[in-house]
C-alpha cells in the first residue's frame, strides 16, 4: 500500500503552455480543478501560500497589457514567487537587440518561467526551443491567449456546473481574437458546442474547419446558445475598414438589452475585457445578472496560479 | 537502609534508564502507561496494532481527555488535517457530541501549499479542499491528524492555519504518534497510541469510510 505523507498527483504534461492546442483534455481537466484550490486561497483572509518562494519568474510584455499583466503578476505574488517585469516600452529591443538575446539576459539573471506577451504569433514556442526556463504564453498576436482560454472555461463551469454539452458563442471580431481561438479549442477538448458569430468580415474563412457553427445573425446566435462571450473590437489590429462604422457595428452586431428582453431565457454574458461600453455589449448586459464578467476576472487569477504551480511542480 | 533524597534520586533514575534500555531492546512489549499504549514492534509485514474495536475505546478516551481540558468547549474548533486526519477529525466531532452534546465547529485545513517539499519530489503534490467556515482568531484550535511522524505536516499545518487568524492557543491531537521519527520539534498533546517504528515503516489508519472493510491501525514494513 504506497503511502506518502501527501499523495502525487496527476502531471500536467507539457512543461510550457504554449497554447491549448499541444494540450490534453486532462491537463485542462487539472488546471480547472486545482484553480478550485486557489480559488478558496484567494478568498483566505490571509491570500497567499509560500509554495514557490524559492522561484523567480518574468513578466515580458511585448505589447500592452494591463488585466493580463496584474493578473500574473498578482497571482505570481500570491504564490510567493520573485516576479520582475519587463515591458517593451522601457526595453532594449528598441535598440536593436533580438528577442533571444532579451530573454537570456534576463535567464542570466537566474530566473526560472517566463510569461511572455508578443505580437507575433508563435514567439513563445520559438522561446520554449531555444531557452531552459519555463514558457507561459500570455497571448501572441492572433494566435493563442490559453490562460484566458482556462479562466473562461472555468468561469463557465462555476456558472453552470458543467461544461460539457454547453453551448457557447463567441460574438464580435473572430479573425484577429487569440481569445477565440484558444477558447475555441479548450471548450471543443472539454465537450462544449461552439458557435462564432460576426461579420462576415471579421469571421475567418475556413473557422468551421475547427468544428464550430457560424453564425452571421446574432438573434439566432443568442437564440441557440447558454453562454455568450462577447469579444472587443480590436481596432488596433485592423489595418482596413471591416465593416462602415462603429455605431454601425454597434446596432447590428451589439449584445444589447432589447437583444436579451426577446429571448426567453437568461443567458450567461462573458467578455474578456476591456469592455467598449455601447459598442459590443451595452451596460444593461455587461452589469446585468447573466454577467459574469468581473468573476472572470476573479477566476483569472486563481486559474494563473494553478497554471503557474503546475508547471513549477514540474521543475 | 535510608537513602538520602539526593541518592534516592539517582537510584531512581538508574532504574527509569534501565527500564528504558529494556523497552528499546525488547522486540515486542506492552505496557499501559498513564492512558497511552506504548507497543515496540517486531519487524514484520502488515501488522494489525488496533482493530475497530480497540480504535473505538481509543477515540472515546481522546475526547474524554478533550473534555477535561475544554470543558464546554466555548472557544474551542477543531481542524483535521486534510487528506487522512479528516476522517479521524470527524470520528471525534462525532464521538464529542455523541457524549457531550457539544457540536464543536470541525474544519478541514490543507496544507499542500505549505508544505516545505515543493519541487523536491518526482511527483507534484495533490492539493486539497480546505474548508474553514469559522474565524479562529482568538480560538483555541485542536490540530487533528491521524498519524505523527516527522512532524513536517505538523509544521505546514501551523503555518496554514495562521493564514486564517491568530488562535488563542493550538494543540495537537493524533491517532498515532511514531516515536524516534522526529525531524523537527513538534510534539502532540493528545496521543492515541504511542508506535515504536523505524524509517520505511508505514503506519496505517484505515477507515471504513475510506472503503476498508474494517477500521484498524496497521504497520506495514
Amino acid at each position: 500500500m504506497p503511502l506518502q505523507s501527501a499523495a502525487p498527483m496527476k502531471q500536467f504534461s507539457s512543461r510550457h503552455l504554449l497554447g491549448i492546442k499541444d494540450l490534453t483534455p486532462a491537463d485542462l481537466e487539472l488546471v480547472l480543478e486545482t484553480a478550485d484550490y486557489f480559488l478558496e486561497v484567494i478568498n483566505r483572509p490571509i491570500r497567499k501560500v509560500p509554495s514557490l518562494r524559492d522561484l523567480t519568474i518574468a513578466n515580458i510584455f511585448f505589447e500592452n497589457s494591463t488585466r493580463t499583466r496584474l493578473s500574473f503578476e498578482l497571482a505570481q505574488k500570491r504564490l510567493s514567487a520573485d516576479v520582475i517585469n519587463f515591458s517593451a516600452s522601457s526595453g532594449s529591443n528598441k535598440k536593436g537587440e533580438t528577442l533571444l538575446d532579451t530573454v537570456n539576459n534576463i535567464l542570466a539573471m537566474k530566473v526560472d518561467m517566463i510569461v511572455m506577451r508578443h505580437a507575433s504569433p508563435g514567439a513563445p514556442h520559438f522561446l520554449a526551443k531555444h531557452t531552459s526556463a519555463a514558457i507561459v504564453n500570455a497571448g501572441d498576436g492572433t494566435h493563442e491567449h490559453p490562460t484566458q482560454a482556462l479562466l473562461d472555461a472555468y468561469s463557465i463551469r462555476r456558472r453552470l456546473g458543467k461544461i460539457a454539452g454547453v453551448k457557447v458563442c463567441y460574438f464580435g471580431d473572430i479573425l484577429h481574437s487569440r481569445v477565440a481561438l484558444s477558447g475555441i479549442l479548450a471548450l471543443k477538448k472539454l465537450g462544449a458546442e461552439v458557435m462564432v458569430c460576426g461579420p462576415l468580415t471579421l469571421l475567418p474563412r475556413y473557422i468551421a474547419s475547427l468544428g464550430v457553427l457560424v453564425e452571421t445573425d446574432p438573434d439566432k446566435a443568442l437564440a441557440w446558445c447558454d453562454v455568450a462571450n462577447v469579444l472587443r473590437i480590436q481596432l488596433e489590429r485592423q489595418q482596413i475598414q471591416y465593416f462602415p462604422s462603429l455605431r454601425e457595428y454597434s446596432l447590428y452586431f451589439g449584445i444589447t438589452r432589447e437583444r436579451l428582453l426577446r429571448l426567453n431565457k437568461e443567458i450567461v454574458i462573458m467578455h474578456p475585457g476591456p469592455i467598449n461600453r455601447g459598442v459590443e455589449i451595452d451596460s444593461y448586459t455587461a452589469d446585468g445578472t447573466g454577467s459574469v464578467i468581473l468573476q472572470q476576472v476573479e477566476h483569472g487569477v486563481a486559474v494563473r496560479m494553478a497554471v503557474i504551480y503546475l508547471l513549477a511542480n514540474r521543475g | 537502609m535510608r537513602l538520602s533524597p539526593f541518592e534516592f534520586f539517582l537510584r531512581l533514575n538508574h532504574t527509569l534508564q534501565a527500564k528504558r534500555r529494556y523497552r528499546l531492546n525488547s522486540c515486542l512489549y506492552l505496557q499501559r502507561d498513564s492512558a497511552e499504549t506504548h507497543i515496540l514492534t517486531a519487524v514484520m509485514k502488515d501488522r494489525l496494532i488496533l482493530d475497530s474495536e480497540q480504535l473505538e475505546v481509543m477515540i472515546g478516551r481522546l475526547c474524554m481527555q478533550l473534555i477535561e481540558n475544554h470543558g464546554s468547549f466555548a472557544d474551542t474548533v477543531l481542524l483535521g488535517m486534510q487528506p487522512r486526519g479528516s476522517h479521524a477529525a470527524r470520528r471525534i466531532a462525532a464521538r464529542l457530541e455523541a457524549i457531550s452534546g457539544i457540536a464543536v465547529p470541525l474544519g478541514f485545513l490543507d496544507a499542500t501549499f505549505f508544505r516545505d517539499d515543493f519541487r523536491r519530489r518526482p511527483l507534484p503534490l495533490q492539493p486539497n479542499v480546505t474548508e474553514v467556515p469559522f474565524p479562529i482568531e482568538n480560538q483555541r484550535v485542536v490540530l487533528i491528524d491521524d498519524v505523527l511522524f516527522t512532524g513536517r505536516s505538523t509544521r505546514a499545518a501551523l503555518d496554514a492555519m495562521i493564514g486564517f487568524g491568530r488562535p488563542a492557543l493550538v494543540e495537537l491531537l493524533v491517532l498515532a504518534d511514531r516515536r524516534y521519527s522526529r525531524e523537527l520539534p513538534v510534539q502532540a498533546d493528545y496521543v492515541g497510541i504511542t508506535v515504536d517504528s523505524v524509517q520505511g515503516q508505514q503506519v496505517v489508519v484505515e477507515w471504513k469510510e475510506k472503503g476498508f472493510a474494517e477500521d484498524a491501525v496497521r504497520l506495514f514494513s
